[in-house]
């Protein structure tokens, strides 16, 4: 099992965070993983985006150009990464702010309205947990308990006490994602 | 004691294995994309753990010269950097040298010439392997290509450095530096509680004084310093040359390829494989000493030899001398902070094989 | 009423209060909001605009958040290496001592890694202006400790807070460069209020003068701030800037001209 994911949006959004807690979710699960940021002075308020590979086996290249899976939160990255995701791929984005949707048939698109859905939950932090819900339910390749421990792990300790919301967070991001079909 | 598996950066991991390492001084300035190195030390401050002092110098030309310091009083030291500070250390490290200390620098690189760019690259392999300072001396050059090894050869940098009297290079990138992978990390070493019978601790009744320099006036005897480098240089590369190999068995299409081109590539001979053609892929751990022998070796069987990496063609010298115009070789590389992908090596390799 | 007015109605020359500077280029500034920077460049651009001076400007742009001053105003620069600006300047002055001359400068890139080439240009005096932007950080790189950075202040290099037993004191470079023989006007001011915009000006175009007489080496410290590296918002960091960087580093003049210096006292400003 090999799962190449691009996940891309702006500096801000918890591109880099929400990578990281499925590559600490992956080590949980004894699998390989490498998380590879886009990183310097644009981050700062422009666009974000990381490459994370989770594997059984040992992962060659960190940095590729074809992904199984891409997850999506502006216009500016699915004008770059549509074309990137393999046929048969999947692209979860989320609709807030898109004008431009996507358009290719040979790949599973669906679609999380998780700004929308983290402003109804009056929680904007949770949206990256949202987008990560809504991905698991498709792929379920890590389990939430892990998902859990790895926020616990990147997250300081004073925020601790918002996990319980986090995980509030993943489950609505689960119920909320739809297919697309074009 | 066991050895403990976290997920980190590659400069966390170099920062971590220093403690590890029983490293007793870390002297750096900020630069991108390493400054996590410093962050993560000021942080961790081992000083209250270990003894380990911490310090951000005001510049590369200071922070490479603590380093001459510490080791002329034996101690185990390094400092990290980025290509243009690098180079702005580059007089320090031919006086270190010169002067016979061990020390480890790391470059984790980015893309040049001048401030150019902050994203990885693969062009300063001739700074690194061919000198960078002045003067007839040699690094002894470590190109990890996983955040492990970046861990790992902190502790075998030092290791080969005190073995050798000889400063040691690790040579980096900004994607290594910057991605996050699992690592193993080893068990603390204490640190060293003796110095080497050279270091300047003060001067005993019982000793000869020990003098730490650089300087030789006398032609002759500078002469001589020069033949016993090279001596040592020669030891170096009978004994410590390191590299891996990937379904080389049968390769008839070779890549050699080092750090992140070394990852790419290994991708690229699993696309070619797919693809019918026997690519393999030589990846050199030591740049210096380069596996000239190995390589010579293995375009025995290969019709065409790539040296990948993210420059414009630097280590393809090496790698020209050791097939010694035996089989084509050709060089394939992105520059200025593009990552090759592994599909682009292998389009070039059949456009090679075409005779294009 | 949201229906007939709309924001074309508003633009009409009578109701222009602010526009562009001529000599500012068309390419959007990259700085973070509120950063001291983006004023700063706005104030060089204008006394360069107003003092005629765009044919005669040579600028030399530091290593620092501000590296790409060079997009933003049309004049000649040079970039120099981190530290290296007076050096250049050095010599760009004596070679062409008919143009006007000045570098722009960070903490990081004029009071760490570039001491050494502050220090001697301002020793020998040359004859062109340094501007120094101090914000007690590295902005660029992402929040390091840089010399000028407040005792117990974080960052990401003293994540403790800046311990000076360990780290040294902020560094008081233009005090020092204040007590060089070679410097003629030495001074201290900030650009987060309008009305210290308006004092700042005010010395930039004494530097002006200074340096068409030949005086001398002529060093304006602006204290800045960084919202992004300080971890605040614009308001913040100008409400910290006055309550923590300013009883530090004092506004007001450290060195002027003799003739102006019984001026100085009748005027504290
Ligand atoms: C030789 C060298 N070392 C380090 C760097 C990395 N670097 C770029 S800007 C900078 C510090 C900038 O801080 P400052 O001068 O205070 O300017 P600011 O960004 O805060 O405006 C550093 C360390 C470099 N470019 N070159
Ligand atoms: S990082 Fe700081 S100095 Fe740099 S642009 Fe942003 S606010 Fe200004």
């Amino acid at each position: 099992m090999t799962e190449e994911i691009i996940i891309a949006g702006f500096g801000g959004q918890g591109v880099l965070s929400m990578g990281k807690i499925m590559a600490y979710s992956g080590v949980m699960q004894d699998m390989e993983v490498s998380w590879m940021p886009s990183y310097g002075p644009e981050m700062r308020g422009g666009t974000a985006n990381v490459t994370v590979i989770l594997s059984s086996e040992r992962i060659s290249s960190p940095i590729i150009r074809q992904f199984d899976t891409a997850i999506i939160l502006n216009q500016q990255s699915l004008d770059k990464f549509e074309n990137s995701l393999k046929p048969g791929g999947m692209l979860i984005y989320d609709g807030n702010g898109i004008s431009r949707h996507p358009e290719r048939r040979d790949i599973n698109v669906y679609r999380v309205d998780a700004t929308e859905e983290a402003g109804r939950m009056k929680s904007p932090r949770t949206f990256n947990m949202i987008v990560l819900g809504a991905y698991l339910k498709i792929k379920p390749l890590i389990k939430i308990e892990n998902v859990i421990e790895g926020l616990k792990k990147s997250l300081p300790e004073r925020y601790h006490n918002l996990i319980p919301l986090n995980e509030k967070a993943l489950n609505r991001g689960m119920e909320i994602i739809t297919r697309i079909s074009l | 004691m066991e050895r403990e598996l976290r997920l980190m950066k590659g400069n966390e991991a170099v920062a971590e294995a220093a403690i590890r390492a029983g490293a007793d001084g870390y002297f750096g300035y900020p630069i991108t994309p390493q400054s996590e190195i410093l962050e993560y030390l000021m942080e961790a401050n081992p000083y209250q753990t270990t003894g380990m002092v911490v310090l951000q110098a005001e510049s590369e030309v200071a922070a490479i010269n603590m380093v001459y310091g510490g080791a002329a009083c034996g101690k185990k030291v390094l400092t990290t950097s980025s290509s243009p500070g690098i180079s702005l250390m580059q007089e320090g490290i031919s006086y270190i040298a010169g002067a016979e200390l061990p020390c480890l620098v790391v470059n984790v690189v980015r893309g040049g010439p001048g401030l150019g760019t902050i994203q990885p690259a693969q062009s300063d392999y001739f700074q690194a392997v061919k000198g960078g300072g002045h003067g007839d001396y040699h690094l002894i050059v470590l190109a990890p290509s996983s955040v492990q090894e970046m861990a790992d050869f902190v502790g075998l940098g030092f290791d080969l450095a005190f073995k050798y009297r000889n400063p040691v290079m690790i040579l980096s990138d900004g994607a290594i530096g910057q991605m996050m992978e699992k690592v193993w990390l080893s068990p603390y070493r204490e640190r060293s509680k003796t110095v080497p019978d050279w270091a300047t601790t003060g001067k005993l009744p019982s000793r000869q004084r020990n003098i730490i320099t650089s300087l030789e006036l006398n032609p002759e005897r500078q002469e001589e310093f020069n033949r016993k480098l090279i001596n040592k240089y020669n030891e170096i590369k009978e004994k410590e040359v390191r590299y891996e190999e990937f379904q080389c068995e049968d390769a008839e299409y070779l890549f050699v390829a080092y750090g992140t081109s070394a990852r790419v590539c290994q991708k690229s001979v699993q696309i070619a494989r797919n693809e019918g053609l026997k690519a393999g892929l030589l990846r050199p751990v030591t740049l210096f000493p380069f596996p000239s022998e190995r390589i010579g070796t293995l375009s025995g069987r290969a019709k065409i030899i790539l040296s990948v990496e993210m420059s414009s063609g630097q280590m393809l010298e090496d790698v020209l001398l050791s097939v010694n115009g035996e089989v084509p070789v050709y060089h394939f590389g992105r520059m200025g902070g593009i990552v090759t992908t592994p599909e682009e090596v292998v389009d070039f390799l059949k456009l090679k094989i075409m005779g294009g | 009423m949201a229906e007939t007015t709309g924001i074309k109605d508003y633009i009409k020359p009578e109701n222009l209060v602010y526009k562009k500077t001529g000599i500012m280029t068309d390419n959007i500034l990259h700085y973070c909001p509120g950063c001291g920077h983006s004023t700063m460049h706005r104030i060089i651009a204008e006394i360069i605009d107003e003092e005629g001076l765009q044919s005669e400007a040579i600028g030399v742009s530091p290593v620092g958040c501000s590296v790409f001053l060079y997009h933003y105003i049309d004049i000649d620069w040079q970039e120099a290496a981190h530290g290296r600006a007076p050096a250049l300047a050095t010599a760009i002055k004596r070679l062409c001592p008919d143009k006007f001359v000045f570098t722009y400068q960070g903490d990081g890139d004029l009071a760490a890694i570039g001491t050494s080439e502050t220090i001697h240009s301002c020793n020998r005096g040359e004859n062109f202006l340094i501007v120094f932007i101090n914000n007690g950080i590295y902005g660029m790189t992402g929040g390091q400790m840089a010399p000028t950075t407040l005792p117990g202040m974080k960052s990401t290099t003293s994540p403790y807070g800046r311990d000076t037993r360990q780290m040294g004191f902020p560094l008081k470079i233009t005090d020092i460069v204040a007590t060089l023989p070679g410097t003629y006007y030495v001074t201290r001011q900030s650009v987060h209020t309008p009305a210290n915009v308006r004092k700042t000006k005010r010395a930039l175009r004494k530097a002006v003068q200074y340096q068409k007489l030949n005086k001398g080496t002529c060093f304006v410290e602006i204290v800045s701030n960084c919202p992004s590296g300080w971890r605040m918002t614009p308001v913040e960091a100008n409400k910290w800037l006055e309550e923590n960087m300013l009883p530090y580093y004092p506004l007001g003049d450290l060195k002027t001209p003799s003739e102006e210096t019984s001026q100085k006292t009748n005027n504290p400003e």
